[in-house]
């Protein structure tokens, strides 16, 4: 018994370095009896994506196949969910076994993981407005186009200058926005195309073959076995005809029939190195947040001195509205609010996206700054204002001359506090098109295929901003607790 | 009187329903100095406080400085700015303003309500800092400032308004004796001008030496008032000679 359970754990920790360590992938998949694939459920249609009549069942065609090739390898699948534009870096990560979500067969991608063969080809197709003059690519030299941040689209307008480029996250936005007229035409597949773009009535398709490209799962450098299987089940799938089954199935658009001038890997795009073009887009980008920043912040303070002053000094009414609109705008994501500002508004009031980032921040951290102002005031002693009043002052006087001047001082270091703050916050706008700091990071980093250099760029960018403000503020502070008003500045003492 | 610079009658005030003030009647003339005395809780602090506003009051009239104060007006009521401008106020607390220099303090009413030009309101400011000893600490800042110079600094704020009348509310009870004598000093030159003043106070021998009259307050009532030399000595009530024998 004992010697039996001495080397049933032996047998054990064995099995599980070699689960760990040495095994080959597909014997590792096949230990684990399971295939871990991921994508991204976010705008996932027809991709993978939550069965809207059962939330806790997976939707798409992506299943379908994901399904097939596990059936073929003998294993169960299992869905990860990650966000869409890092999936190749969580690949690499060994998050998961595939990565297998619209990954289109580009440089980029064969550059970082191995790919199989692809299981979808597509065309990139131009949408533009019905009734818009534009045909092709060319027509749209200096007008706005909307695609996918790291998707084929955006390296084939990006070798195209001349055009002004919006970057979306999801797929809905950039036919939304091109609705309304804030981009004039959008370049993405034929699937994302048919599914969210043409099914817009006043949405037409200019250019149906702007480029072709296929999807393929991607699978770690080092893992060509697991690869080769994969190979294996797709060819097997394919000539089953299980595959075309699973496209007809989900409506996705037929596939365009191979040109010969298509090259296999798409577009020859040269890959991206970190260097003096990647750094001058960072300092653009800090450039945005500091504007976007300063902006809001230049919106949020009066704004939340009206609200603090209407819920110290309003009547029930005011202060009831003030008192509603802060804790509404504290309440609730600031992202939730952009997104409402700047797509749930578009039918009403009509924003532009640098417009509707700075609103929205500003709004929310109004919000924050009214409590700051009125802790400040109601912090300054009732003698203040007696003592004011008492030489004949107005209310409106003893608050501008005596009170707010004290508060004031009180208030700045959370304001600081809260500048900073909004200074990271601020990159939370790159949800409605806005590229600032971050958004350049990322993009960039999926460029170049490495998060390290371009992060630690973009941390240095941040805080070579954030740490001259607090100086800046600290300094302000000291003068202010010095300084005279300045009618009596310079007079002889 | 035709000459008095304040009237009040029958002057009520209760604090829910406790009755702070209980029927004053009380007139000053013009260039008189009172001193307020009597036990704490005897209502002298609230019915000086009634004098400009900062206190409403229940019923009965108040006339200072040809202005009509009425019943239940409430403290921030605009109808009491132009009176207030007329009316200075030292409080036991100074109440300098702690983001301005001594003689903004002093500029920023004349500036503001008065609306003066820069010459006259500084050349008035730095005027009344020299003539409270405080010449060449124009740029000092209350929290540099002992106690004594506070309060003194805070005379000058009232004064620069040139009021017809200063009320003071025990403008030395927080200071310790040496600044007191700077303080009482200050009021002493005032009270030989022609400033009209009231000044409630514990300081027996200031009152003495320097009032035109004392009042004793006592729960609510005024229950002396007389030159010093014959309230000190021969008071007429019970409550008041109880009171200059404690003291």
């Amino acid at each position: 018994m004992h010697a039996g359970a001495r080397s049933f754990t032996k047998y054990f920790v064995v099995h599980l370095f070699a689960c760990l360590l040495s095994l080959a992938p597909l014997d590792r998949v096949h230990s684990r009896g399971e295939l871990t694939w991921a994508g991204d459920l976010q705008g996932g249609e027809p991709f993978v994506y939550r069965d809207p009549r059962d939330p806790s069942r997976l939707e798409g065609f992506e299943v379908l196949i994901a399904e097939g090739l596990a059936k073929s390898l003998g294993v169960r699948q299992r869905f990860v969910q990650n966000d869409w534009s890092n999936l190749i870096p969580s690949l690499v990560r060994g998050d998961f076994d595939i990565a297998m979500n619209g990954i289109e067969d580009t440089e980029a991608v064969r550059a970082q993981a191995l790919v199989t063969r692809p299981y979808f080809t597509f065309s990139e197709q131009l949408v533009v407005r019905k009734g818009a003059p534009f045909r092709t690519l060319a027509d749209l030299s200096g007008h706005r186009v909307g695609t996918l941040a790291s998707s084929l689209a955006h390296s084939i307008l990006r070798s195209r200058p001349g055009m002004e480029l919006v970057l979306y996250g999801g797929q809905e936005e950039p036919y939304r926005d091109l609705q309304l007229g804030r981009t004039d035409a959008v370049l993405l597949d034929s699937v994302i195309a048919a599914r969210y773009g043409l099914t817009k009535p006043d949405l037409a398709l200019a250019d149906p073959d702007v480029a072709r490209g296929s999807y393929v799962i991607a699978v770690r450098k080092d893992e060509a076995d697991l690869r080769d299987a994969l190979d294996r089940a797709l060819t097997q799938l394919e000539s089953s005809g299980e595959l075309s089954r699973i496209f007809a199935r989900y409506g996705l658009p037929a596939q365009p029939a191979p040109r010969a001038s298509d090259a296999p890997a798409s577009t020859p795009e040269p890959q991206a190195r970190f260097d003096e073009g990647q750094l001058a887009l960072f300092l653009r980008g800090a450039i945005v947040t500091l504007l976007v920043s300063l902006s809001s912040m230049a919106l949020a303070v009066p704004l939340g001195l009206v609200l603090a002053l209407l819920r110290l000094y309003g009547n029930r009414l005011a202060r009831g509205a003030a008192h509603g609109y802060i804790e509404a705008f504290r309440g609730t994501p600031v992202l939730l609010q952009l997104y409402l500002l700047y797509y749930g508004l578009a039918p009403i009031v009509h924003l532009s996206a640098l417009s509707a980032a700075i609103l929205g921040l500003g709004l929310n951290y109004a919000a924050y700054e009214a409590e700051v102002h009125r802790a400040a005031i109601a912090a300054i002693p009732a003698s203040q204002t007696e003592a004011a009043a008492a030489l004949g002052m107005s209310r409106l006087q003893g608050l501008r001359l005596v009170l707010l001047p004290q508060a004031l001082r009180t208030a700045l270091p959370a304001m600081t506090n809260d500048l900073i703050s909004l200074l990271k916050d601020s990159s939370l706008v790159s949800v409605i098109t806005v590229v600032e700091l971050t958004k350049q990071m990322t993009i960039t980093a999926v460029d170049v295929r490495s998060w390290a250099l371009p992060g630690i760029t973009c941390a240095a960018l941040y805080f070579a901003m954030s740490y001259p403000l607090a100086r800046v503020a600290a300094r302000l502070e000291a003068k202010l607790f010095q300084t005279e008003s300045l009618e009596l500045q310079g007079a002889p003492a | 009187m035709s000459d008095a610079i304040i009237r009040v009658e029958s002057l009520r005030k209760f604090h829910g329903k406790r009755e702070i003030l209980r029927g004053i009647d009380a007139e000053v003339r013009r260039g008189e100095t009172i001193a307020i005395v009597g036990p704490s809780g005897g209502g002298k602090s609230t019915f000086l406080r009634c004098l400009n506003g900062l206190t409403s009051f229940d019923s009965g009239t108040v006339s200072i400085a040809g202005m009509r104060l009425e019943a239940a007006t409430p403290p921030d009521a605009p109808s009491l700015r132009a009176l207030r401008a007329r009316v200075g106020m030292v409080f036991q607390g100074f109440h300098l303003f702690p983001h301005l220099t001594a003689l903004e303090n002093i500029c920023l009413a004349p500036r503001h309500v008065r609306h003066e030009s820069p010459e006259t309101f500084q050349a008035r400011g730095r005027a009344l800092l020299a003539r409270v000893g405080l010449a060449g600490r124009e740029r000092a800042r209350p929290m540099s400032l002992s106690g004594g110079e506070q309060q003194r600094v805070a005379i000058a704020r009232a004064l620069a308004m040139e009021p017809e009348v200063l009320l003071l509310d025990e403008p030395t009870s927080a200071l310790d004796p040496q600044m007191r004598g700077e303080v009482l000093a200050v009021l002493r030159d005032l009270a030989r001008g022609n400033s009209t003043m009231l000044v409630v106070t514990h300081e027996m021998g200031f009152a003495r030496a320097v009032a035109s009259r004392i009042w004793v307050f006592d729960d609510g009532r005024l229950v002396e008032d007389g030159p010093p030399a014959e309230v000190c000595e021969r008071p007429r009530s019970e409550r008041a000679r109880a009171f200059f024998a404690a003291g």
